[in-house]
């Protein structure tokens, strides 16, 4: 029985065909330039400069994975992405991997914008995103490490946040979530429509196949800039940061370990060393 | 370079991430055993598409343009076991283009569809032992029993020889000598009377299966000849063109890494003070090779748009199967002198790159037939 439930700035459906569901994922997906290039700071600004090719964050590819196993054949995985300069080449990869369109913020006011600016963005575009059950996105972007913003999208949203998780289970309109912690981890479950951070490194992201690549460029990416949004430039970008970066200090270099020469007796120096460090 | 589509690119970091990810974790233990496993290792590549690039989605191919197949063959070339490149390039591009090209619509569903998916593993038999660079040698036969053939002969050097599902083989299947009265016909080798008689211990190469494969009055149905009865030679001289721009596409990517580690080890290695790299001689050597990649790569890529458009390549596949194996031994042996003592040790990657890559210049027809046809389509040449 197909149901629609408006409340508030979002709406969701969910479709129960016997004990099959139909289920719409959205993925936020952050295009970040390539690590294996070394990234620039920007002195003035002292961002990343991020005005070259983008790709897909591995981190979302988890994400993006996830997303595509838990719809399996009977539903959609829609994209959001906030780049500059209308970039989709990260994109491109997400939808080649199988997700069927993305919904792309792109505008030059959105410069400077912090992280809680960028959930509020995001969160107006999983608006545009059409209805969905679940939102999933990394714990944190390979490049800015905030590691905040899911949660803020989840605040704005009005929406239950689960982080760190290893595996979601979809139960009726309910999710169970395995959540990472630092003993084990949390059995968490949790009504959907939910906001749901994935830990990296818990699926295995699928390699896009020659028919996904050939099929990614004719997806729709939605793009659209602020005022598509009905946000005001003065709310988002340099102008609405409520958070400024104040100096960048280059982190300490690590120091030279202990060499230990083995005269026979070195093992004894290891030992005290590991027991110091109460490891053994 | 205008040549290259963003869904080109984005290939290439599908086929190389592939290779970094399912192939290279297993490099060694492939190499060391003497094999690598298709039946887990080609369902992979077929679930992706990348084992039927070229041929007909009807059978699961991709209709790709001869561009992908370049592409796809260059990144096969960085991995550093080329035995298992040269594998699955039989699989591709070697025993599977006469198939496409001139097999009825049932020998394709029954062998071509696997092939492309995957979970049927190719093999390419010319070689005898009597007959290598002249094919017009050969002697197996399949001769005519009612509906069926009976195959008799001997193959040698069969790459995927011990794993093989089938073998597209050539076989007189008539009495008129030379290049006449010659059949592809497609061998399953589940077939009573077919063995393997020998796995061959090969000096590079290793990770790749090659063997001597025997046919002892093995019957096949007539309907598993690929083509027209009798015109096998001259389909095989077609095949042979896939079989050797694989080999020159391989070969450019296979090079290209090698210069660029031989660089990132030059510069890292200190002698008289500075880094090896800091020596103009050898730098400069470094610089030529990577101009004379850089010419074939893109011979290789005209060869490809000459394909796209339809045209015979016997000309491009020739020149750059000598330039790419001559060039292969010449940046292996350079790449592997630079190192100096380490470069001579296994552990190093130059040491199985130098004999890996020398088979080039014998395996999918040796330089000097290549020089061979070459003379003979410009002239050069007096009887
Ligand atoms: C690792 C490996 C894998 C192989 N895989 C396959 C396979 O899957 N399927 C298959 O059918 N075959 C395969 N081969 C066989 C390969 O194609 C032959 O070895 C090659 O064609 C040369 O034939 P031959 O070995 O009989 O050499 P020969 O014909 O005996 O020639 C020996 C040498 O004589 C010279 N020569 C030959 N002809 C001329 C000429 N006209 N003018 C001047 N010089 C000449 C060349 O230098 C040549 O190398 C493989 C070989 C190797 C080593």
């Amino acid at each position: 029985m197909p149901s629609t439930v408006v409340a508030g700035s979002f709406c969701y459906r969910r479709v129960t065909v016997g004990k099959l569901s139909y289920m719409n994922v959205v993925v936020c997906v952050k295009q970040i330039p390539d690590p294996a290039d070394p990234g620039a700071l920007d002195p003035t600004t002292k961002t990343l400069k991020r005005d070259g090719k983008l790709i897909l964050d591995e981190s979302d590819s988890y994400g993006v994975e996830m997303a595509l196993q838990l719809v399996g054949d009977s539903g959609e995985v829609t994209l959001v992405s906030m780049a500059p300069n209308g970039e989709v080449s990260g994109l491109r990869t997400a939808l080649a991997m199988g997700a069927a369109k993305a919904v792309l913020v792109s505008d030059d006011a959105l410069k400077g914008s912090d992280s809680l600016t960028t959930a509020k963005v995001l969160a107006k575009a999983i608006g545009r995103a059409g209805d969905y059950d679940l939102v999933l996105a990394a714990t944190e972007s390979s490049d800015g490490y905030t590691g905040t913003v899911p949660e803020q999208i989840a605040e704005v949203l009005g929406l239950p946040s689960v982080t760190f998780a290893k595996s979601i289970t979809v139960d009726g309109s309910s999710i169970k979530v395995d959540r990472q912690t630092e003993a084990g981890y949390d059995e968490v479950t949790c009504p959907l429509p939910a906001v749901v951070s994935v830990t990296a490194g818990v699926v295995e992201p699928r390699y896009p196949s020659f028919k996904g690549i050939m099929a990614a460029k004719s997806k729709p990416v939605d793009q659209v800039g602020i005022a598509d949004l009905g946000l005001d430039a003065g709310a988002v970008g340099w102008a609405g940061a409520g958070q400024e970066i104040v100096e960048v200090v280059a982190a300490e270099a690590r120091e030279a370990g202990e060499v230990i020469e083995d005269d026979g007796e070195a093992y004894n120096r290891i030992v005290t060393f590991l027991s110091d460090l109460k490891v053994i | 370079m205008g040549l290259f589509t963003e869904e080109h690119d984005m290939f290439r970091t599908l086929v190389r991430d592939f290779v970094e990810g399912e192939i290279e974790p297993h490099a060694e233990e492939w190499e060391a055993s003497g094999m690598f496993p298709a039946r887990e290792l080609f369902p992979k590549l077929g679930a992706l598409g990348l084992l039927g690039l070229q041929y007909e989605a009807e059978y699961g191919g991709g209709e790709a343009d001869p561009i992908y197949q370049a592409i796809f063959a260059e990144e096969m070339g960085r991995m550093s076991c080329l035995g298992v490149a040269m594998a699955i390039g039989v699989q591709t591009d070697m025993a599977t283009p006469s198939l496409a090209r001139f097999g009825s619509p049932e020998l394709k569903e029954q062998f071509l569809r696997p092939a492309i998916a995957g979970t049927s593993i190719a093999a390419i038999g010319v070689t005898e032992p009597d007959a290598g660079s002249d094919v017009a040698g050969m002697r197996t036969k399949a001769v005519r029993d009612g509906d069926d053939l009976l195959v008799t002969g001997t193959k040698l050097y069969i790459t995927n020889g011990l794993q093989a599902d089938w073998v597209c083989l050539l076989a007189r299947t008539s009495d008129e000598g030379g290049s006449r009265g010659v059949s592809q016909v497609i061998v399953p080798t589940d077939s009573e009377g077919f063995s393997v008689s020998r796995k061959l211990n090969k000096l590079g190469m290793r990770s790749s299966d090659t063997a001597e494969l025997v046919f002892d009055n093995v019957r096949i149905p007539a309907a598993n000849i690929i083509g027209t009865e009798g015109r096998g030679f001259h389909q095989q001289m077609m095949q042979f063109q896939d079989e050797r721009m694989v080999a020159s596409y391989q070969m450019v990517g296979a090079m290209d890494h090698a210069l660029q580690r031989t660089a990132d080890y030059l510069k890292e290695r200190k002698a008289f003070g500075k880094p090896l790299m800091a020596n103009q001689h050898l730098a400069y050597e470094l610089a030529d090779l990577a101009s004379e990649v850089d010419l074939l790569r893109h011979y290789n890529y005209n060869a490809a748009e000459a394909a796209k458009r339809g045209e015979d390549i016997t000309r491009f596949a020739t020149v750059a199967k000598l330039r790419s194996a001559r060039l292969a031994r010449k940046v292996a042996d350079i790449c592997l002198q630079f190192h100096g003592g380490v470069g001579y040790m296994e552990e190093t990657w130059t040491a199985r790159f130098f004999r890996d890559t020398r088979l080039w210049s014998i395996g999918g027809g040796a330089d000097e037939v290549m020089l061979r046809t070459l003379a003979r389509m410009d002239g050069f040449w007096a009887d």
